[in-house]
């Protein structure tokens, strides 16, 4: 069966075996390669399995325990993030971290150890799990705590999938009175003013990103939008959003040609002048602050079926902004629009992961249309002068680094090999570790 | 409505709809084959806040075991809110042309061990004089195809029932909703391909709540397969007999 990930870059062919209970083994052959799947929000390669099977996780959406006084919640692995805050939040909690979509399983987030706008004060999601069991391919089921099996533990957060299968999860839950969000959203004339921003925000907000315009040079250059916000107490009543309402579609692949320079250069215009002031302050929901995209179902397809790229990287910063600004003028040069870049400093909460992504620095994602090798060689690039600059790419995003690359950034990475299950294996495992078996 | 009888709690929609009436704290009764998963959901139900549990592994196809099943559930629940009907099988329509035991098969689990279970449960609930009725029927039930009429025959023998049961049952006060779900996403369409008129089951489980909040006499989920199935319904015999759909 044909396969993809969130960009649709690349196509693979591979089996979808969908797991009915967690008691099930579904690792039945010896000549198979296996890997766990969650929701495929993923963009590269670390969801796929090239000529293996991918075991589907969905239907392992059940809670099994929810400690309202602790904060506390034992669930399945296929639980989305979503259902997770329909269940709590009632109750006063929040998630401790969540990604920039809440379409992702609990289990995909502890493999990617997702991080979010609270990095600097919170961590990863990893740094918030308590235990899991882990299936392995011989039918050993492994709780993995930080003191049961606590090699398996540090392997699997950020683990890729390649440790075994993970079936439920205890994590712990952050307060929070309701689900509003303080948010001041302050204009940025450079990178500069970025940083400074930045150093001063997060010592008093929970939540902080900046949108970055990465489309025009000269005197524009470098100018965003810079978010911050926090959870606050209100009586206010939620009026859903008129997206939110709508919640439209995106029910067939647009034509490559929507997304090109000049509409992506109209958008970022748009984007920056819509903001008049310098600081806005407003009281919005938690769902278009941290899930903007998720507003428009299936977005992923206004790049076409070509798919696109994203390049996320972390470098480090200490004020600097010589290395984004590097990285910026070379996608820009190459002509090479970025529909949606987002910039914010990660924070040194170091996670119990032993391949996790995040470190402290400043970490760029951007987004870009495949458009054959032009694409590939631009992302080359990127990935050289992430090197240089001591950085990293993160592999929940990541289609292209070469294997090289891969083991710098990671140098934890043999003790994950050693720790892997020898049945489970992906795509991008085979492409970082150069091995064409497992 | 606090007490809910579910049999083949274990289905996809059946969870859903247990789910929504867990978060209303109500107190379930529940039935089906799979120990484990049934126990799964149990837990599931009780962490988003249901009052009660109760589990009993039964296969359902078996009418033998249905007056027992009822008195345990009395024994346990005494007055029943509402009942849920969900489990059935998607027979392999090949199958039932070549053997005709795997038609009396599928006639057995889907159609009259729910004859069964509704004469009982129905005697019930006219003495109780309250209380609904549901059974998840399908759009299958509206027209018979050759791609798959044994499962069309089977649910629209149980459509005809419950107008029957409703009919009579209304001067008691007992609501009878019939539930005619299109495609939905669950491990009983596993093998199919997954086009645009697929629903989620999250989606249809609250759909069959609201339905019997409100008292519906049939539903169709989601809604625009109401007009889908009157389409349907009314292509002449004479043009339907040449089609393949
Ligand atoms: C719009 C958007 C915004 C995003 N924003 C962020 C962000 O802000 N921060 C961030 O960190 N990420 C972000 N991401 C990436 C996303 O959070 C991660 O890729 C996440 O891991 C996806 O989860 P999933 O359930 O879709 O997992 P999949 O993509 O299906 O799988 C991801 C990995 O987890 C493994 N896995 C999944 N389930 C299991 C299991 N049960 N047992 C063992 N391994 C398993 C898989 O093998 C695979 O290696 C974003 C993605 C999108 C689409
Ligand atoms: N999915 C669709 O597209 C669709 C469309 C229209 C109508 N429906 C109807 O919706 C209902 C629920 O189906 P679903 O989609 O939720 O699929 P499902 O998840 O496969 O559920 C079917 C359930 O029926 C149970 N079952 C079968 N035989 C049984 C028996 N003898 N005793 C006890 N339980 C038995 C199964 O239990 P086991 O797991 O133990 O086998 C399973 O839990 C069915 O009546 C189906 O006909 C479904």
């Amino acid at each position: 069966m044909k396969g993809e990930s969130w960009g649709r870059y690349p196509k693979v062919s591979q089996q979808v075996r969908m797991l009915e209970k967690r008691q099930q083994n579904p690792f039945r052959s010896k000549e198979e390669l296996y890997l766990p799947y969650g929701q495929g929000r993923s963009y590269g390669d670390c969801c796929l399995n090239d000529g293996g099977v991918l075991i589907g996780t969905r239907w392992l959406d059940s809670f099994i325990e929810f400690d309202r006084d602790q904060g506390v919640l034992r669930c399945e692995a296929g639980v989305t993030l979503a259902q997770v805050l329909e269940l709590v939040l009632p109750a006063g909690w929040f998630l401790p971290v969540t990604p920039g979509t809440k379409f992702v399983s609990v289990g995909g987030a502890l493999a990617n150890d997702v991080h979010g706008k609270n990095h600097h004060g919170s961590g990863t999601f990893g740094c918030f799990v308590r235990r899991f069991e882990l299936l392995r391919s011989t039918g050993e089921r492994l709780i993995c705590s930080d003191r049961e099996n606590a090699a398996l533990f540090s392997a699997t957060i950020g683990g890729l999938g390649l440790t075994g299968l993970i079936t439920w999860v205890e994590f712990s839950l952050k307060r929070a009175p309701g689900p509003w969000i303080e948010m001041e959203s302050v204009r940025f004339g450079n990178l500069e003013e970025f940083f400074g921003l930045s150093q001063e925000s997060d010592k008093e907000f929970e939540y902080t990103v900046a949108w970055l315009d990465c489309v025009s040079a000269g005197a524009n250059f470098g100018r965003g939008i810079f978010m911050r916000g926090r959870h606050v107490p209100s009586e206010a009543h939620p009026k859903r959003s008129l997206l939110g309402r709508l919640s439209p579609k995106v029910p067939i692949d647009l034509p490559s040609l929507t997304l090109n320079p000049l509409t992506v250069r109209a958008f970022n215009e748009l984007y920056y002048r819509k903001q008049r002031q310098r600081l806005v302050k407003k009281l919005v929901h938690y769902d278009p602050f941290f899930y903007p995209l998720d507003a428009v179902s299936g977005w992923n397809r206004i790049y076409g079926s070509r798919g696109f790229l994203q390049f996320q990287c972390v470098v480090p910063s200490s004020g600097n902004s010589r290395p984004i600004a590097q990285i910026l003028s070379t996608v820009v040069e190459n002509g090479d629009a970025s529909f949606l870049a987002v910039l914010k400093e990660f924070g040194d909460i170091s996670s119990p992961g032993m391949l996790s992504f995040p470190r402290r620095g400043v970490t760029l994602c951007l987004d870009i249309p495949f458009r054959g090798t032009r694409t590939l060689n631009l992302f080359a690039r990127l990935d050289e002068m992430t090197r240089d600059f001591g950085g990293a790419i993160y592999p929940a995003k990541d289609a292209t680094m070469s294997a090289e690359s891969f083991q710098q950034y990671f140098p934890r990475w043999k003790e994950v090999a050693a720790l892997k299950d020898p049945r489970c294996s992906s795509s991008l495992w085979r492409r970082v570790t150069g091995l064409t078996q497992s | 409505m606090n007490k809910i009888v579910i049999c083949g709690a274990t289905s996809a929609i059946a969870v859903e709809v247990a789910r929504e009436y867990a978060s209303r704290g109500a107190t379930l009764y529940l039935v089906a084959r799979d120990g484990e998963r049934l126990s799964t959901l149990a837990s599931d139900l009780k962490a988003r806040g249901a009052s009660g549990v109760h589990t009993e592994v039964l296969d359902l196809a078996l009418n033998e075991h249905h007056q027992a099943l009822l008195a345990r559930i009395k024994d346990i629940l005494g007055a029943i809110d509402a009942l849920l009907i969900a489990y059935g099988v998607l027979p392999d329509q090949q199958r039932c042309e070549e053997d005709v035991e795997a038609t009396m098969q599928l006639l057995q689990v889907n159609t009259l061990s729910v004859i069964s279970l509704l004469t009982l449960f129905g005697n019930e609930f006219a003495k109780q004089e309250r209380g609904t009725i549901a059974v998840i029927s399908s759009v299958a039930a509206d027209r018979g195809r050759k791609s798959n009429y044994v499962y069309c025959t089977s649910k629209a023998a149980l459509d005809v029932f419950l107008q029957g049961l409703r009919n009579r049952l209304f001067s008691n006060g007992v609501h009878v909703l019939t539930i005619k779900p299109g495609f939905v996403d669950t491990p009983m369409t596993a093998h199919l391909k997954k086009g645009l008129l697929f629903a989620e089951a999250a989606e249809v489980g609250r759909g069959i709540v609201k339905a019997i909040d409100r008292k519906k006499d049939v539903v169709y989920l989601p809604w625009f397969w109401i007009i889908i199935m009157a389409i349907v319904r009314n292509i002449p015999e004479r043009l339907f007999k040449r089609m393949s759909i």
